[in-house]
């Protein structure tokens, strides 16, 4: 229940942040936002220790039995390191935005913005059920949209919101259908039954297909080779929301969907495969792309997608131990599983300072441009200190924390060339010269932040602002992320022991105590390791490639490497927007009666389709009751006025004989003895009737069409067609009776539902769903009104969206 | 355009009133007699459409002071509301209960949930229907 209320409370919170920042209108704000993810964490982390021993919790609200859609919510190991993570990373964010916006911004918006991502965050995180995990993915998608485009006046933030968003969506759309085949296949959505279950579908053949549409969700979220470019356009959010959903939470979401679903599609080959060469290559491309990096923040962009590879690429060579069963072996390889897990943490200890420094020195001076900044150091200290901090832990430096995962991925790299499962063979070695490669490159350009930004010469004249240390408040946040970086270092088992232990379970659940039979993580390994001495060669080849960078950063403009991914993706956006503009003006034409024309003819085409090939144009009116005076009489009355609309002279006369038709029919309602339907046609018509007299200011004269009679023939057949069609629909369905009569269950309204008029028992009770929607549909159609009327642009007002 | 119709307006001063009552009566016996929420709300639109045929804009505005968009909005939130609530209950979305009670004045009465339901139904019709004439009429 707890966990439960925990997703809903930063919903709740973001209701209230509007109508307060109405009285307060100041950063103050920022404290109330503050206080959520801030209890969120001690909620949380006050399951640590039962977590630990194993324990679960589930919650189930009921929600839609017929389709198996239930609030699910699941805290296991590997869900509260995700939430841990959120909300710590959370308050963090949000203590340093408080100083880093100025008061000047929309500060409400930013807030209600970044609640709703933590909110759906952490619904990601929590779900069971594959439908609500759906729902609060693409939340995450839309509240990232809204946080880059944040800046909405500025053109780059516009085009950045826009990029994440199509390529996140569409990814989350391949995983739907993924989704879909899972249920399919297993008949469930609970992601606990899935996987208790998926040992008897592998050989089904949408397993595969299932597999694949997933794992495409997993890659665009994690910014994974090739859907990578979206993270570095992504950049022109502010540096609080960068810092937290482009390098903590939201691209993370992605391995936590491929760690959450290994114990689903892990052990096959194409799995570990795909993923870990995926990984690796990302690993490679990111790093190697940061290098050349001018832009600090591209710079942190890149490094972001190449680290998200390497915990990718773990994760896949992670998923081999469950092809063996319980053994020795497997026990063997889920050590790149854990190697995962303590990586992920670390990533967003030094990511998230380097966010932060990178943020306070844009705050500071103005610009993040490498090419004009330098010599910080003298006068920024702090600042100093924690980039190195960060720095180095990123480029697997001893004492930080990123020291003791990169060794473990690499021991991991080194296990996998050894592996005899799948024909690994000379795929090992690649990935271990290519993840080592990447290594040297994450290495140079770890050094290219501290020492081109903080060292060298300063430049005054390059520099706008005046340039001072950070204020204090600014300060504490990237700080405490530093301590941390070191203290993981110095007791990385605190760690080992209550997250990712418990963590093993969740992601190998066959493997009975996997999660203890980890290795301790220890920073020394002795001089025989093999990781130890690929570290040593990192740093000496780092180096050298460090001071030699001016003679090869030639090979960036070598003609392959400058051909890339994202004028691809423009150029088909850009294709896509012809396209569909050519094709909507081939039938859009802008007269009323072409839209006639089609509409009729697809009627034609369905309706008369459908009886013509059900063949149910038998007729039989044995059933049928007697017509009396009355009836033919309405009949008469309705013939003629129909007949007469053709005739009229004047617009008014055809209303008012249109108005004839409809009370004509409320009259039959009441000789069928239909009150409430007699009831409903007379007041509808009279009110139509009234904005069809309201429209008539803005309609052209009524005069007589002049038109070639080829297009009179056409008409005419359409109308024919049209008319006969009902007829034979109307007959046809006394005659036919294909089904039973649903009636009989109505007429038992008022034991089911408290009333005697069935009518609306149906509306308010049966079927209330459906008139609750209705209610919505017609709501939405008032606003769509109200706004398209209101606010449409004048002739003589300019388009103000771009500045 | 103002228009003067001393007939027309002295008529709807009292037809209004009946076609509001008339509309409140539909909408509180939709439970068991021909009625309902829908048609309540239709009925009571249609006695505004008659002000604002008979009088000008302005003078509805002056004497009804309600924006309807914020009834539309009201309406669809009581609407969904309701069937929130059954949740908070323990219940399906959107059950509904219903039971007799003794009031002092009305004698035995039924009492149910659904006529919250209805009373959004009713006023999300009112609020769009009011809401689309007099846009469409306010941009002439």
């Amino acid at each position: 229940m707890t966990i439960t209320l925990s997703i809903f409370i930063p919903f709740i919170a973001a209701i209230f942040v509007p109508l307060l920042y109405k009285r307060l209108q100041s950063r103050k704000i920022g404290w109330f936002v503050l206080l959520v993810p801030l209890t969120l964490f001690a909620i949380l982390a006050s399951f640590i220790p039962s977590i630990a021993k194993g324990e679960t919790y589930t919650h189930t609200l009921r929600w839609i039995d017929s389709a198996g859609i239930h609030f699910t919510t699941y805290l296991d190991g590997l869900s509260l390191i995700f939430s841990l993570l959120i909300t710590g990373v959370g308050t963090l964010v949000i203590l340093y935005s408080i100083y880093y916006l100025s008061e000047r911004e929309s500060l409400g918006r930013f807030y209600v913005y970044l609640l709703l991502f933590m909110g759906a965050m952490l619904g990601v995180v929590f779900s069971d059920n594959l439908m609500v995990l759906y729902v609060f993915w693409e939340l995450t998608s839309i509240s990232s949209f809204l946080l880059i485009a944040f800046w909405y006046h500025r053109k780059k933030s516009r085009y950045g919101a826009q990029k994440s968003m199509l390529i996140t969506v569409s990814g989350g759309f391949a995983m739907l259908a993924g989704f879909i085949m899972l249920h399919t296949m297993t008949g469930s959505y609970s992601i606990r039954e899935i996987v208790a279950s998926i040992g008897l579908y592998t050989d089904e053949p949408l397993f595969l297909i299932s597999m694949l549409l997933v794992l495409v969700g997993a890659f665009t979220k994690s910014a994974q080779f090739p859907f990578h470019i979206w993270l570095p356009d992504a950049m022109e959010a502010p540096t609080p929301v960068s810092a937290y959903l482009h390098s903590a939470t939201m691209v993370k979401a992605g391995i936590y969907l491929v760690a959450r679903f290994t114990p689903i599609f892990g052990g096959e080959m194409t799995w570990f495969y795909l993923v870990s060469s995926v990984g690796v290559f990302t690993l490679f491309w990111g790093s190697f792309n940061a290098v050349k990096q001018t832009d600090l923040k591209a710079l942190l962009a890149y490094s972001t997608i190449s680290q998200l590879g390497l915990v990718m690429s773990l994760f896949g060579l992670g998923s081999a131990a469950l092809n063996e069963g319980h053994s020795a072996n497997s026990v063997f390889y889920a050590q790149a599983t854990f190697a995962a897990l303590f990586h992920l943490i670390n990533h967003s200890t030094f990511k998230g300072a380097l966010f932060m420094v990178v943020g306070i020195v844009d705050h500071e001076l103005g610009t993040r441009d490498i090419r004009r900044l330098g010599g910080l150091m003298s006068f920024m200290p702090v600042t100093f200190t924690i980039a190195l901090i960060g720095s180095f832990s990123m480029a697997g430096l001893p004492p930080f924390n990123g020291f003791l995962s990169k060794e473990m991925f690499f021991e991991s790299l080194v296990n996998a060339r050894n592996l005899e499962l799948f024909d690994v063979g000379t795929l090992g070695t690649l990935f271990l010269v290519v993840a080592w490669l990447a290594s040297v490159l994450t290495f140079v350009y770890s050094m290219i932040i501290v020492f081109q930004t903080f060292l060298g010469k300063f430049q005054p004249d390059r520099i706008e602002k005046p340039s001072r240390e950070a204020s204090f408040g600014m300060l504490i946040a990237p700080s405490i992320l530093a301590i941390f970086v070191v203290g993981i270092f110095f007791f990385p088992n605190i760690i080992g022991d209550y997250l990712l232990r418990p963590a093993m379970t969740a992601i190998y659940p066959t493997l009975a105590g996997v999660g203890s039979l980890m290795p301790r993580i220890v920073p020394w390994h002795g001089f025989t390791n093999p990781a130890l001495w690929m570290t040593v060669g990192v740093v000496v080849l780092g180096i050298i490639l460090y001071w030699s960078f001016r003679h090869w950063r030639g090979i960036y403009t070598l003609a392959p490497l400058k051909w890339n991914l994202d004028s691809i993706f423009n150029a088909n956006l850009v294709l896509l927007e012809k396209g569909s503009s050519y094709f909507t003006r081939l039938y859009m034409k802008g007269y009323l009666k072409d839209y006639l024309v089609y509409i009729f003819t697809f009627f034609i085409v369905v309706v008369g389709g459908a009886i013509f090939l059900t063949g149910s144009y038998s007729f039989d009116f044995s059933n049928d009751a007697p017509i009396t005076m009355n009836e033919y009489l309405i009949v008469l009355a309705m013939a003629v006025a129909g007949i007469s609309i053709l005739f009229a002279k004047s617009r008014m006369t055809a209303t008012i004989l249109n108005g004839v038709l409809g009370y004509s029919i409320a009259f039959f309602f009441v000789v069928f003895r239909a009150p409430d339907l007699a009831l409903t046609q007379a007041i509808v018509e009279t009110v139509t009737t009234a904005l069809f007299l309201l429209c008539f200011y803005f309609l052209p004269e009524w005069k007589k069409e002049r038109s070639p009679v080829r297009t009179k023939v056409v008409n005419g057949l359409i109308a024919f067609s049209v008319g006969s069609i009902v007829t034979v629909l109307a007959l046809a369905v006394q005659g036919n009776k294909m089904f039973e009569s649903i009636s009989v269950y109505f007429e038992d309204a008022y034991r089911l539902a408290g009333g005697t008029n069935i009518v609306n028992t149906i509306l308010g009770d049966f079927r209330a769903f459906d008139t609750m929607l209705e209610v919505v549909v017609l709501f939405i159609a008032g606003i769509g009104v109200f706004t398209l009327i209101k606010l449409k642009v004048r002739k003589e007002e300019r388009d103000v969206e771009d500045q | 355009m103002k228009i003067n119709d001393v007939i027309l307006q002295t008529v709807t001063k009292i037809v209004v009133f009946i076609i509001l009552t008339f509309g409140v009566e539909l909408f509180l016996s939709g439970h068991n007699n021909p009625g309902g929420g829908f048609i309540g709300g239709l009925v009571l639109s249609s006695a505004f459409v008659l002000l604002y045929l008979v009088h000008d804009i302005e003078t509805v505005h002056k004497g009804i002071p309600f924006d309807f968009k914020k009834i539309a909005a009201l309406g669809a939130f009581l609407a969904v509301g309701t069937g929130i609530g059954s949740v908070l209950f323990g219940k399906h979305f959107l059950t509904q209960a219903a039971g007799h009670f003794n009031l002092p004045v009305f004698g035995d009465t039924e009492l149910s949930t659904v006529i919250v339901f209805e009373a959004g139904v009713a006023l999300t019709v009112v609020g769009v229907v009011v809401t689309i004439i007099s846009t469409i009429s306010e941009d002439v």
